[in-house]
């Protein structure tokens, strides 16, 4: 069993106006086979916490830990926290010009293994979740995510999780954009991965459709950089009947 | 990617009507084409002509786009690509001043003189391998198929015509197949500016793979004049792999025959300017013509490929597909692809494209993909350019996926690449290629 701890997390960004704090006292710890529902509305530093913990270089840690099983994560560079076993399913993947996404898979995954894997099982591999996902097969000769929909983007991404498979997986709002059997397909990707009982889920989300597909075990509320009200699933439906504007008066009050 | 221009005509399966209106269209691939790609605000050191005429793009780029019916001339001095001058005597070109439409994105002031002075350097050596069956010959000015293949369209071609001494004749007789490749090696070992002429006849079909492989230091003003013969067979690979204080400018013009089949690749990647003006002149019906290029600038280098291919003649097809990788500052690359489909040239298949990488800020790339067609009575015709940028973004997506920084950016390339070199059909020759595109890489600390 892992876990991945983050304890007090500060961080800021750099923009034209100066230096801006958005995440302002995170903590969080997630075990192998939970699922984190974070929910906040939009600005409120879900995908800031994200991508740190990716490690993007935008994202300045003022103070805080996250640790991997008691390794720092925050000294790792951005492919050395993917090789320990996190993964971030973008919520803007970007188009890589010029890469398969044969050549693209095949090299993440050796570079994840640390060996190449066996060619007969890895194409049959990707074939299957490919068409789990139902991914045209075309899609393994395009380059990374160019001339993708989102919805198709947002496949991929799930379609990375299923083959890579991280010990902590965090899905940053990728059921936006998503029509009906969309999602469902997209969530039955996760949850393939997920009850296989190796790997903690941190599902970031706005609208609280996806909790229908997919089921947390916790779901923490996040406003202005901060989590505000943590409970279990059963927070997810008040916020379905209730809206964020409770928390975000409550931050408003506070501040 | 971004800067993407794309435009298709399939008239055959328009309507009649519509047919007629490809005369607006072809104007609009003409004049509305340009797209000139800055990697970043910094390019600010970029002075060069090329600079002063992207302004004047951007201004035919509208101009094209409000429907002109004919060529503003102050903006594309041409009126039709068909009619440029093509002339033996010097005389017939004036002296260059850098806003002519085919030298404006060449810094003059980097040739050395290829385009003022008397080419009377040393020429670089000339040596041929892997000739079995191909005929060698070394010939004086006066050997008479000399010129017939190719006139001069410029003034440095012009220049090199009138000053080479001797030239190489490479003959592959016809209905013979070379044995292997033939290598014709050509080296460089002095900077006066030097003039030389090439002739590569394939004669009727016969068959065969030829590299011209240069390599050293020159300032070289360079005429390769080739014949394809009818139902010949012939690849032509031009690799550019000089110093990096050499200079180079080449004319290689084909001359494409009854049923021929042609391939010309492009290999540029070492060199302090490197301009080469590649074209196909279809003589005779049912050939077909492929142009493939790769190139790769690193800082302060300029590589200039121009295109023509002149569809004069009925049922030919064409294909271009150009590929290029920029990185470090004031990297310049050009890409100007001119496909002409005359009147007669019914039943015409052609369809170019150039795309572009750039790696790092302060590169810039210029593509300029030009459609002239006369007639409506085509198979299809249509070009697509497009320039992207590898930045930070792209970075941390193939990281966050566990790939090495390095290894994200040789990713990238190599893909981006291969495909091109994947067309030169020789196996020894792509491994070293990709050998040199590795070395680039490390070279740009990437
Ligand atoms: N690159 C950036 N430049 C300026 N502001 C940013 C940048 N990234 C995030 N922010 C700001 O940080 C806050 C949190 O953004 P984000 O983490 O994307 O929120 P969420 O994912 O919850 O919508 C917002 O106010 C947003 O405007
Ligand atoms: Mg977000």
């Amino acid at each position: 069993m892992s876990t991945l701890e983050i304890k007090d997390l500060h961080v800021s960004i750099d923009t034209e106006q100066g230096n801006i704090p958005i995440l302002k006292g995170v903590t969080l710890t997630i075990n192998t086979g939970e699922t984190h529902a974070i929910m906040g509305p939009n600005g409120s530093g879900k995908s800031t916490l994200a991508s740190t913990i990716a490690g993007h270089p935008r994202y300045k840690v003022d103070s805080g830990s996250i640790t991997l099983d008691g390794e720092d994560v925050l000294s790792m560079s951005v492919d050395e926290r993917a090789r320990a076993g996190l993964f971030l399913a973008m919520q803007y993947p970007v188009e890589v010009p010029g890469v398969t996404m044969t050549n693209f898979l095949r090299t993440a995954k050796t570079a994840l293994d640390g060996e190449a894997p066996s060619l007969r099982h890895w194409t049959k591999d990707v074939k299957t979740a490919m068409a789990q996902l139902r991914i045209d097969a075309d899609f393994a000769q395009r380059n990374v995510n160019e001339g993708f929909s989102g919805g198709e983007k947002k496949r991929v991404e799930i379609l990375q999780l299923e083959l890579f498979r991280p010990k902590f997986a965090i899905l940053d709002e990728t059921d936006s954009g998503l029509d009906v059997d969309a999602l469902k397909v997209v969530s039955e990707g996760v949850n393939r991965e997920h009850s296989k009982g190796e790997m903690g889920t941190l599902l970031i989300t706005h609208y609280t459709r996806i909790l229908r597909y997919i089921k947390p075990d916790f779901v923490h509320v996040f406003v202005a950089g901060r989590i505000a009200e943590e409970g279990g699933p059963e927070l997810a439906d008040r916020l379905e009947e209730e809206g964020y504007d409770r928390f975000t008066a409550q931050s408003a009050v506070e501040a | 990617m971004a800067e993407t221009t794309h435009t298709e005509f399939s008239p055959n399966t328009a309507p009649e009507g519509e047919v007629t209106d490809l005369g607006d269209l072809d104007e609009k691939a003409r004049l509305g084409a340009p797209s000139g790609a800055a990697a970043s605000a910094s390019i600010d050191g970029f002075t060069e002509e090329g600079e002063r005429l992207s302004a004047q793009n951007t201004g035919s780029e509208q101009f094209g786009l409000k429907k002109h019916s004919h060529g503003n001339a102050t903006v594309i001095p041409e009126a039709s690509r068909g009619e440029r001058r093509r002339s033996f005597d010097l005389a017939d070109y004036p002296t260059l001043t850098g806003l002519e439409e085919d030298w404006r994105f060449t810094p003059l002031k980097r040739l050395r003189g290829l385009h003022t002075d008397a080419l009377t350097g040393a020429s670089p050596a000339v040596a041929v391998t892997g000739a079995g069956k191909v005929t060698v010959e070394t010939v004086g000015r006066d050997d008479a198929r000399l010129g017939t293949a190719a006139t001069p369209e410029d003034r440095v071609s012009a220049a090199a015509w009138n000053a080479f001494t001797e030239a190489t004749v490479i003959t592959i007789p016809k209905e013979t197949a070379a044995d292997g490749e033939v290598m014709v090696s050509v080296t460089g070992s002095a900077m006066e500016a030097a003039a030389q002429q090439i002739l590569i006849n394939a004669e009727a079909f016969s068959k065969a793979v030829v590299v011209l492989d240069h390599s050293g230091s020159a300032t070289l003003a360079q005429n390769v004049e080739i014949i394809v013969g009818d139902g010949a067979e012939l690849t032509v690979v031009s690799v550019q792999e000089w110093n990096d204080d050499a200079v180079h400018v080449s004319s290689q013009q084909a001359k494409v025959g009854r049923d021929a089949r042609y391939k010309h690749v492009v290999v540029s990647l070492g060199g302090d300017l490197v301009r080469l003006t590649p074209s196909s002149i279809f003589t005779a019906t049912g050939a077909e013509v492929e142009m493939y290029g790769l190139y790769f600038a690193d800082a302060g280098q300029h590589l200039e490929q121009r295109l023509l291919v002149d569809h004069a003649v009925p049922n030919c097809k064409s294909r271009v597909t150009y590929k290029g990788a920029l990185q470090g500052q004031d990297a310049h690359t050009v890409w100007v692809g001119d496909v002409l489909i005359r009147k007669a040239a019914e039943g015409t298949d052609t369809y170019e494209t150039n795309r572009n990488l750039i790696l790092t800020d302060g590169a810039r790339s210029d593509s300029v993909p030009n459609l002239e067609i006369e007639t409506g009575l085509i198979e299809g015709a249509g070009h697509a350019s497009a320039t992207g940028r590898f930045d930070d973004e792209h970075l941390f997506y193939l990281m966050a996926r566990g790939i090495p920084e390095k290894a994200a950016r040789r990713l990238v390339v190599r893909g981006f690449l291969n495909e091109v070199i994947q067309q030169i059909k020789v196996p020894a020759l792509e491994e070293r290629l990709s050998e040199s595109v590795e070395r680039e890489l490390a070279a740009g600390n990437l």
